[in-house]
């Protein structure tokens, strides 16, 4: 292994470490799957559409659960490190910015994808109840990794802006509530009615509302997999410009 | 080892280090001195390549620190001013991360974790998560990371703040180990340490470099630095004063009683070139005067003094 790919798993394992270290890492989880199990049976109606599909009970809450949960998990990433002045520490060991943050990011992406494989008895259920494509299931899965990748994405480069974990986490709320609402349809219908189209295209391409869609419906196109790419790797730059700044330079 | 030039560093309109230049060799053990806001932290955080300067230039072991980070960050270990530590990981856990951080691997960080716990007095705690720590035990552990993987330099912020005298001792000796192999500059409030374990010291205020020299070479900047100091007894203030201001050698002489009625005298040379014969001359005029003295000895100059006349603000001067 070279040195740069040893320092982001020495980080990655360390950060990883650190949620199971304390309860935090079972909360969230439990609470990710008790949310999931209310949206998709009580709220999604699974049983009631009769459909052998994950697609409409089951993904369609993805964005909505994690614009609270995935902040939840990732606000503590670089607030926690300034709070206690770590940060000094870990940005004077010979090791990058760069390295330094996607380590941490990755961490905190598997701990959210390993919360996201345990809802693997939905997958049963509608597997023992009908005949569903298992290239759709597989692509929402996809897709609803990416979409919390891109919160992840979000909520890292916020908690480097502060020290404090609740602006931090108030703040990838609203950030990612917007790249909900921007594509999301009641407002953009609203928006159709007196904005020009290039101007709504222009708002609802921020949107990952669009691209989830795609995904949920078993389309795995390579635009949706750019879009999501582009945010995450935007907003882990947008983290490393943040954090050399506030050393000053 | 350490090659500082002209750092500056400007927070807004703010200047807190403003030009400070400094070399320190191998074997070397640099005091860092200087009151509170004086732009020590500062320059510390440049050298180890946490701030970027404003502009100026530091080098570790010939790695421009803005060129070569990584080069120049693998010979430093850092102990920052609050002892920062993972407080979700336990001693070990936290020593073996950064063994790992620092290209160490399998039995090597085991080896290197051995080592610095006992040099630290760690191994009682090893298996405690840092959060549960005393103050002193959280920065002994965060000391330990700073000399884990042997480094060439190292800096260190207030190294023995908040220990008890045992544990100050001890990382003094510590540092006067390391000190013989390498450079090392650490920054103290306390003086005696630096007297204890420096080879050289400098004194910063408001940002630029005041002093540089020996301990004894600042100790001699004291304006009491080479005076002889004579107590004795039934002897008229008058005849003391009026014999000893008479001697060749002799500068100023001021007189203070004692309270248990003997009488001290302070001989100044009269200028440098007569200090060395001056506590020689002070004392045949005592004895063929017959004067009944019990003390008699040339003052070398108190750090704290040099620390107080070259630091203190010009207001606080005047109204003294």
């Amino acid at each position: 292994m070279n040195e740069s790919l040893r320092n982001i798993w020495t980080i990655l394992k360390r950060e990883l470490n650190g949620y199971f270290a304390s309860p935090v890492a079972y909360v969230f989880i439990v609470i990710f799957l008790l949310l999931n199990g209310f949206f998709t049976f009580m709220l999604g109606g699974f049983f009631e559409l009769g459909e052998a599909s994950l697609s409409r009970p089951f993904f369609n809450w993805h964005p909505w659960l994690y614009l609270f949960l995935v902040p939840a998990a990732g606000m503590r990433l670089w607030a926690e490190e300034r709070r206690v002045g770590t940060l000094e520490l870990l940005l004077t060991m010979p090791v990058t910015a760069a390295q330094a943050i996607i380590g941490k990011f990755l961490a905190c992406w598997a701990f959210l994808a390993l919360a996201l494989a345990l809802t693997f008895p939905v997958v049963g259920s509608v597997y023992y109840l009908g005949h569903p494509d298992g290239g759709a299931i597989f692509a929402g899965y996809v897709g609803s990794l990416l979409l919390a990748g891109s919160y992840l994405a979000v909520t890292v480069a916020t908690s480097a802006i502060t020290r404090n974990q609740v602006i931090s986490f108030i703040l990838s709320v609203v950030i990612c509530f917007f790249l909900i609402l921007a594509g999301w349809e009641p407002v953009t219908s609203l928006l159709v009615r007196w904005a020009p189209a290039g101007l709504v295209e222009l708002v609802t391409g921020f949107s990952v509302m669009p691209h989830f869609a795609s995904f949920q419906r078993g389309v795995i196109d390579f635009r949706d997999l750019l879009f999501f790419a582009s945010v995450i790797v935007f907003s882990l730059f947008g983290t490393s410009v943040i954090l050399r700044g506030l050393r000053g330079a | 080892m350490i090659d500082v030039e002209n750092l500056i560093k400007e927070f807004g309109p703010k200047r807190a280090v403003n030009g400070v230049s400094f070399t320190i060799r191998r074997g070397e053990i640099l005091g860092f001195l200087g009151p509170n806001g004086a732009g020590k932290s500062t320059t510390m955080r440049m050298i180890t390549g946490f701030f970027p300067p404003t502009s100026g230039r530091v080098r570790i072991g010939g790695h421009d620190m803005a060129e070569e980070p990584i080069a120049a960050k693998k010979l430093i270990g850092y102990l920052p001013e609050s002892a920062p530590c993972y407080s979700d990981m336990t001693v070990n856990g936290f020593l073996r991360f950064t063994a790992e951080l620092r290209g160490m691997r399998g039995a090597q960080i085991d080896a290197a974790v051995a080592k610095v716990a006992g040099l630290c007095f760690l191994e009682g705690v090893l298996h405690q998560s840092v959060d549960t720590l005393s103050k002193g035990y959280r920065h002994r552990t965060c000391f330990a990371q700073s000399i884990l993987h042997d480094p060439e330099v190292l800096v260190l912020d207030e190294p023995t703040d908040g220990l008890d005298p045992n544990q100050k001792h001890e990382v003094r000796q510590i540092i006067k180990r390391m000190g013989q192999t390498k450079a090392i500059i650490f920054s103290t409030h306390i003086l005696e340490e630096v007297e204890a374990c420096c080879s050289r010291a400098i004194i910063i205020d408001r940002g630029t470099v005041v002093a540089n020299g020996t301990p004894a070479e600042l100790k001699a900047r004291a304006e009491t630095a080479g005076s002889v100091h004579l107590r004795v007894r039934n002897v008229a203030a008058e005849t003391l004063k009026s014999k000893l201001g008479s001697l060749p050698v002799a500068g100023r002489v001021s007189l203070q009683d004692n309270p248990d009625g003997s009488l001290s005298a302070r001989v100044f040379p009269r200028d440098k070139s007569t200090r060395a014969d001056l506590s020689l001359s002070v004392a045949q005029t005592a004895t063929q005067s017959g004067w009944s003295f019990d003390e008699l000895h040339t003052e070398e100059g108190r750090l704290d003094d040099v620390f107080r006349a070259i630091t203190l603000p010009d207001s606080v001067k005047t109204r003294e």
